[in-house]
């Protein structure tokens, strides 16, 4: 097989997702831990595609679209919520979200 | 036959008495509970008219059947049981109607007479059975009456540790006994007397130790040494109960067991001979511990102690039909001794102690004459019932070992003092009291006078030859001496009584000064209580509070339970931590988790 063998794609899909790890623990924003799940989520996509493509099998496709699918609902509730909390908190730090704690 | 009905009437009176006795009046009461007795009497009679040489055996239905092990629920009458159904329902009827006036004033008065009842149901049952698991069943039915009845008074602590005394001795008796009985189905693989019985000679080794154990259930239920502690604290029950259940039945169930399980025990001659040893032992012991005592009935306690190491130095030397023939003429004399006393007492609105009492004769003759009926039948009067008895008893212990006769002799001495110096310190001499004595109305002298003909006719009723064929035949060859010599014992018995009480009042008290420490040990019984309770009962509870209680309950069971507890506290408020409600910190573990499974997984793959 010719063209990008298959490590690249799993390295890179391996930054990504370890970049959205990041992003999701150590970011206090919302939107952006928002994008770093998101960002997770194309990871894997893109490990499944890889994989899908180098095995000649169309699960990893079908898997891809699934995840895409449940990555768009949970943008629109998610957006929905973020929304939700900004208007009541004026404020998008997570730390200050706790009001379900104590 | 129909024999179930005899039991089953006493536990149908028991029933409803027991249930609706409380609205009774008294005549209902009496009529119930009086009645089913009567009427188990005349049952029990007929049968034993109709019952020819060999025994009638019922089966009602299988009990328990495991494998090819069964017991049922079997009813038999052989010549041996006769004896006992004609003198457990005869002397208990007597006792039954004798109840009526003893216990006119009690507040129980229900209460007494179902728990008769019910005893009279155990007590046939334990006669009637046809196996020993039938026969355990009536066994512990009574020692559960006997409990009962003993702590009748229960607002009276003596009663009522007397009661619990009865029934944790006996405890160690009943265990004997179904030690004994598990070695029975293990040997014989049954617990049918015929079985049994038929097959007594196979196993060799293991006949002695069933019959070393079922004497000692015998020795706990009859009140021989080393069990006998608890019937002289039995008479803190009322008087008929004293009569019926700790002198005349119940106490001769162990008699009876031993009779029963003589096949057993002619295949033991270790065991036979420790029966007779016991007996003779506790004869001895318990008579002289009869001679110092005051209160009237502690007297015939200890006598009836005596008596029945009679009745087993009777059974231990071969002559099982004269430990019977005693036991039934002991059922009369011992009855009346107890219901005369239970008169005396009445007479004198419960004084006990003899040293207040004195020069009754005149103003309760009837109880007089009734009860020297029986001190001349227990002292082996001719022709009196205990005569006989006690004769045959010697006359077997002679041929046995002529020591054991002299011991016996000497014993019969001793009972013939003491009874005569209850008597005398009752009957003769100056009233001592402050009560006015009232003679004891007719449903109390009836009884004792049936009970005194009893005593003094009830030797002409052979029992011997009776049970002639029943049990192996003894032979022991009348010898005229020795019945002169044992007649004599009592008689001298008698006569040092009359010296020291009346002739010379100031004897005994010179007697028991002039031997002082001796006079104290029998006087405070040995000290076998005192023994008991610093060798057995301390350490018992002192172990008991240090070992279980503060050692095994509180320090294992509780600290198991409290540890696993705090434990989990303990650990819950570490891991309490973790649940810190930050979602990232939760993907923090999560993460982790992750590396480390990846970590392992290629670990476990570079191993491959």
């Amino acid at each position: 097989m010719n063209g990008v063998p298959l490590t690249w794609y799993l390295i890179l899909s391996a930054v990504l997702f370890s970049l959205g790890i990041a992003g999701f623990l150590f970011r206090k924003n919302v939107i952006t831990v928002f994008m770093s799940i998101e960002l997770m989520l194309n990871a894997v996509n893109l490990t499944f595609v890889a994989f899908s493509y180098q095995l000649k099998q169309v699960n990893g496709h079908l898997f891809a679209f699934f995840v895409m699918v449940v990555a768009a609902a949970e943008a629109a509730v998610g957006l929905a919520i973020i929304l939700t909390v900004f208007k009541n908190r004026s404020t998008l730090n997570i730390d200050e979200v706790n009001s379900m704690k104590n | 036959m129909q024999l179930w009905l005899i039991p089953a009437l006493p536990l149908a009176g028991f029933l409803i008495n027991g249930i609706f006795g409380r609205r009774f009046s008294k005549a209902i009461i009496n009529a119930v509970a009086i009645g089913s007795v009567l009427i188990a009497f005349a049952w029990a009679l007929k049968t034993v008219l109709a019952l020819g040489e060999a025994p009638t055996f019922e089966h009602y239905f299988d009990w328990i059947v495991a494998g090819g092990f069964r017991v049922g629920c079997d009813f038999a009458v052989d010549r041996l049981t006769a004896v006992m159904l004609l003198v457990v329902t005869g002397v208990g009827s007597l006792i039954h109607i004798y109840s009526i006036s003893y216990m006119e004033h009690d507040h129980g008065y229900y209460r007494f007479f179902a728990y008769l009842n019910l005893f009279m149901f155990f007590m046939l049952t334990l006669v009637l059975a046809a196996n020993y698991l039938v026969l355990f069943v009536g066994w512990e039915g009574v020692g559960l009456c006997s409990y009962l009845l003993i702590g009748f008074w229960f607002h009276k602590t003596s009663a009522t540790n007397a009661g619990n005394k009865a029934f944790i001795v006996n405890r160690i008796g009943d265990y004997g006994f179904s030690l004994a009985m598990l070695m029975i189905v293990v040997n014989f693989g049954s617990l049918d007397f015929r079985t049994v019985f038929g097959a007594a000679s196979k196993p060799e080794g293991m006949l002695t130790p069933i019959a070393m154990l079922l004497l000692v259930g015998a020795c706990g239920k009859s009140a021989q040494f080393p069990l006998y502690v608890w019937l002289p604290d039995a008479m803190e029950g009322p008087t008929p109960v004293s009569a019926l259940i700790h002198a005349a039945t119940m106490v001769t169930a162990g008699v009876y067991v031993v009779a029963r399980s003589f096949p057993i025990y002619i295949h033991a001659p270790a065991a036979l001979e420790r029966v007779a040893v016991i007996g003779l032992f506790t004869a001895a012991f318990a008579a002289t511990i009869g001679l110092a005592q005051n209160d009237i009935k502690k007297v015939f306690a200890y006598s009836t102690v005596s008596q029945l190491g009679y009745m087993f130095l009777g059974l231990g030397t071969g002559a099982f039909s004269s430990g019977i023939y005693h036991l039934m003429t002991h059922a009369f004399f011992k009855a009346l001794l107890f219901l005369g006393a239970g008169s005396v007492i009445h007479a004198l609105s419960g004084e006990q102690d003899m040293r207040n009492m004195g020069g009754l004769r005149k103003k309760i003759p009837v109880t007089f004459w009734t009860l020297m009926c029986a001190a001349l039948a227990i002292s082996g009067v001719p022709p009196l019932a205990g005569f006989f008895s006690k004769d045959a008893i010697l006359l077997a212990a002679y041929h046995h070992a002529p020591w054991m006769y002299w011991v016996g002799t000497i014993t019969a001495g001793m009972t013939a003092f003491y009874v005569f110096r209850a008597m005398f310190m009752t009957f003769f001499g100056e009233y001592r009291g402050h009560e006015h004595p009232h003679e004891s109305p007719a449903v109390i002298t009836v009884p004792l006078a049936i009970l005194a003909v009893l005593s003094v006719i009830g030797g002409f009723i052979k029992i011997p030859v009776w049970l002639d064929k029943f049990f192996p035949a003894a032979e022991a060859p009348e010898e005229f001496s020795l019945v002169v010599i044992s007649v004599a014992a009592g008689l001298i018995g008698i006569a040092l009584a009359y010296v020291m009480y009346i002739a010379k009042p100031g004897l005994a008290d010179s007697v028991s000064s002039g031997f002082g420490w001796l006079y104290r040990v029998v006087y405070n019984k040995y000290f076998v209580d005192e023994i008991y309770n610093a060798a057995v009962v301390k350490p018992l509870v002192a172990g008991s509070r240090v070992v279980l209680w503060r050692g095994v309950d509180a320090g294992l069971i509780d600290g198991m339970a409290n540890g696993i507890g705090s434990r989990s506290q303990g650990f819950g408020s570490v891991l309490r931590l973790l649940q810190s409600g930050n979602i990232r910190s939760y993907a923090t573990w999560v993460l982790f988790g992750s590396v480390i499974l990846v970590v392992a997984l290629g670990l476990v793959g570079a191993a491959r």
